[in-house]
């Protein structure tokens, strides 16, 4: 039988495993090993021809251009924040003039791409998981697939690879507008002229601390996207179904963006020692 | 034409209708523990309207979904235009699709396209060189054909039950399909709009000599739709015959689905 006939949503979706007679143990491996599945058709798929361009850029716009707003604003109160903060503690040790190195390392190795990508999981991957799941429940992947359109490819390849190439691009406008938000913070109780502030984040920062910081960026966005996906396509039907998606979406990406930075931190250090 | 239907009133023997589009032998499909059909065998010709009638949860949907691959069966053989579709790869399969369209019961129109948007999709899926003014075209014929042409800018969430269900059709004709499947077209209609989709279905079969099978529990469309009515009871297909000799049967269960 051809793939297209066993790729039906609800039917074989992991939440419909009767919860009465497996455990919790059972149900968390029925999960992962679903996620896998789903994950290895993923990039089946991907690769197949013939190639979404136009559901991509669409995609890519929402996910996003619609992502700015929200994004730049906490960047920048992130900065400000973490200036004002960081600011007594080192005045106390006389060394206020390594506040932009610190607060440029803090915010572009660790804190712009964690906030930002749980940021993104909260607003893309709940978006995501509640439109596939709504999608589902109203039999509209059914009629895409009627329709002769692979709806994985369609509206999961698509989806995915617009998270993942579209977050590490939001990381460094929010990085860059963290910064700014920390210029701002600086010149609150002094002046600092915006040459020597910027001269001295990029005197304080290494190559180090930039690249392994991208890269996990594009793992986040990967993680936002796919576990987005993953719930909306698998929800059970009903209304419940596409709220139970939306959240378990946001709570599962979540924790996902920590695990993928936690196993970052660690490749990145075994390769500075 | 069911060989295990235990109350068989009599075949059908109106207007010979040679090629055969649809044969289901000795199909069975079952959720778990939940067996949905049991041994269905079927044959629909070219240009019939089949009106499957049951009460909910007896396979009926299941079995529509059978035919346009949406679920596999778990025994049987089923034939589309003499091609077992358990046999097809993915391209065949495809092919065979384009044939075949479904009406949803829901009518699944795309909530984030416009209705102008929802008649494209399939039509730039199928016929990805088709031209801007043949596209055109086509959209608005479709539309005309469903009375829908004033709405063609608008959001499938401003449209009413009625006119998402004729939305919903037109989409599914665009292509001109051999084989339409209908899931519910009335369901949740008042009785007029009810009549008019019924009537709008037969139109179609009328103009494209489309072979139809319509799955209603609203007796109204299958009387003034079907050519044959098959009545599943728990998976099985329990009678068979045309409307008029269904209405008189001397079986209770049968009857009562007419009274």
């Amino acid at each position: 039988m051809t793939e297209n006939k066993i790729n039906i949503p609800s039917e074989n979706a992991p939440n419909d495993f009767n919860k009465g007679t497996t455990s919790l143990f059972q149900r968390f491996f029925i999960e992962i090993s679903s996620l896998t599945l789903f994950t290895l058709r993923f990039f089946k798929e991907a690769i197949k021809p013939p190639y979404e361009f136009n559901e991509i850029l669409k995609q890519s716009f929402l996910i996003g251009y619609k992502s700015l707003p929200l994004v730049g604003i906490t960047g920048f109160i992130i900065g400000l924040v973490l200036t004002i903060q960081s600011r007594p503690t080192l005045a106390k040790f006389g060394a206020e003039s390594w506040l932009p190195a610190m607060v440029a390392v803090s915010i572009i190795r660790e804190i712009g791409p964690a906030i930002t990508a749980l940021i993104f999981a909260g607003k893309v991957g709940s978006g995501i998981g509640a439109e596939l799941a709504s999608m589902n429940v109203t039999e509209q992947i059914n009629a895409m697939q009627v329709s002769c359109t692979n709806p994985f490819k369609y509206l999961v390849v698509t989806r995915v690879l617009s998270a993942t190439f579209m977050l590490p691009i939001l990381v460094v406008i929010a990085d860059a507008v963290g910064l700014f938000g920390s210029f701002i913070a600086v010149n609150i109780k002094g002046n600092v002229s915006f040459y020597l502030f910027f001269s001295q984040i990029f005197q304080g920062l290494d190559y180090s601390d930039v690249i392994p910081a991208f890269i996990k960026t594009f793992f986040f966005g990967f993680a936002v996207g796919i576990i987005g996906c993953y719930k909306g396509y698998n929800s059970n039907k009903g209304t419940e179904g596409v709220g139970k998606a939306a959240n378990s979406a946001v709570v599962f990406a979540s924790l996902m963006v920590f695990i993928i930075d936690m196993i970052a931190v660690q490749i990145t250090s075994l390769f500075q020692n | 034409m069911t060989e295990n239907a235990p109350y068989i009133i009599d075949k059908q023997d109106n207007k010979e209708k040679s090629l055969v589009v649809v044969e289901m032998k000795h199909i069975s499909k079952s959720f778990d523990n939940n067996q949905v059909l049991v041994d269905i065998n079927l044959v629909i010709n070219k240009g019939e309207n089949i009106v499957i009638l049951g009460k909910s949860g007896t396979g009926k949907s299941v079995l529509i979904k059978l035919i346009v691959g949406l679920l596999e069966p778990d025994e049987g053989t089923l034939a589309l235009f003499g091609q077992d579709i358990n046999e097809l790869k993915e391209k065949e399969l495809i092919e065979i699709r384009k044939k075949i369209g479904f009406l949803f019961q829901s009518s699944a129109l795309y909530d984030s396209m416009t209705v102008r948007e929802n008649l494209e999709f399939p039509l730039r899926r199928q016929l990805r060189t088709l031209p801007k003014e043949e596209l055109n075209v086509m959209i608005n014929e479709a539309l005309q054909n469903v009375g829908l042409e004033d709405a063609i800018d608008k959001m499938p969430s401003e449209l009413s039950g009625g006119m998402c269900k004729r939305l919903g059709l037109a989409r599914t004709l665009i292509l001109k399909p051999e084989i339409m499947l209908y899931d519910e077209p009335t369901t949740g209609l008042d009785p007029i709009t009810s009549k008019e989709i019924s009537h709008l279905i037969l139109d179609v079969q009328n103009k494209y000599n489309t072979t139809s099978i319509i799955i209603t529990h609203d007796i109204k469309c299958a009387s003034l739709t079907a050519d044959r009515i098959i009545l599943l009871k728990d998976g099985i297909c329990a009678a068979e015959g045309s409307y008029k000799q269904l209405e008189s049967s001397p079986d209770k269960w049968v009857h009562s689905f007419f009274e």
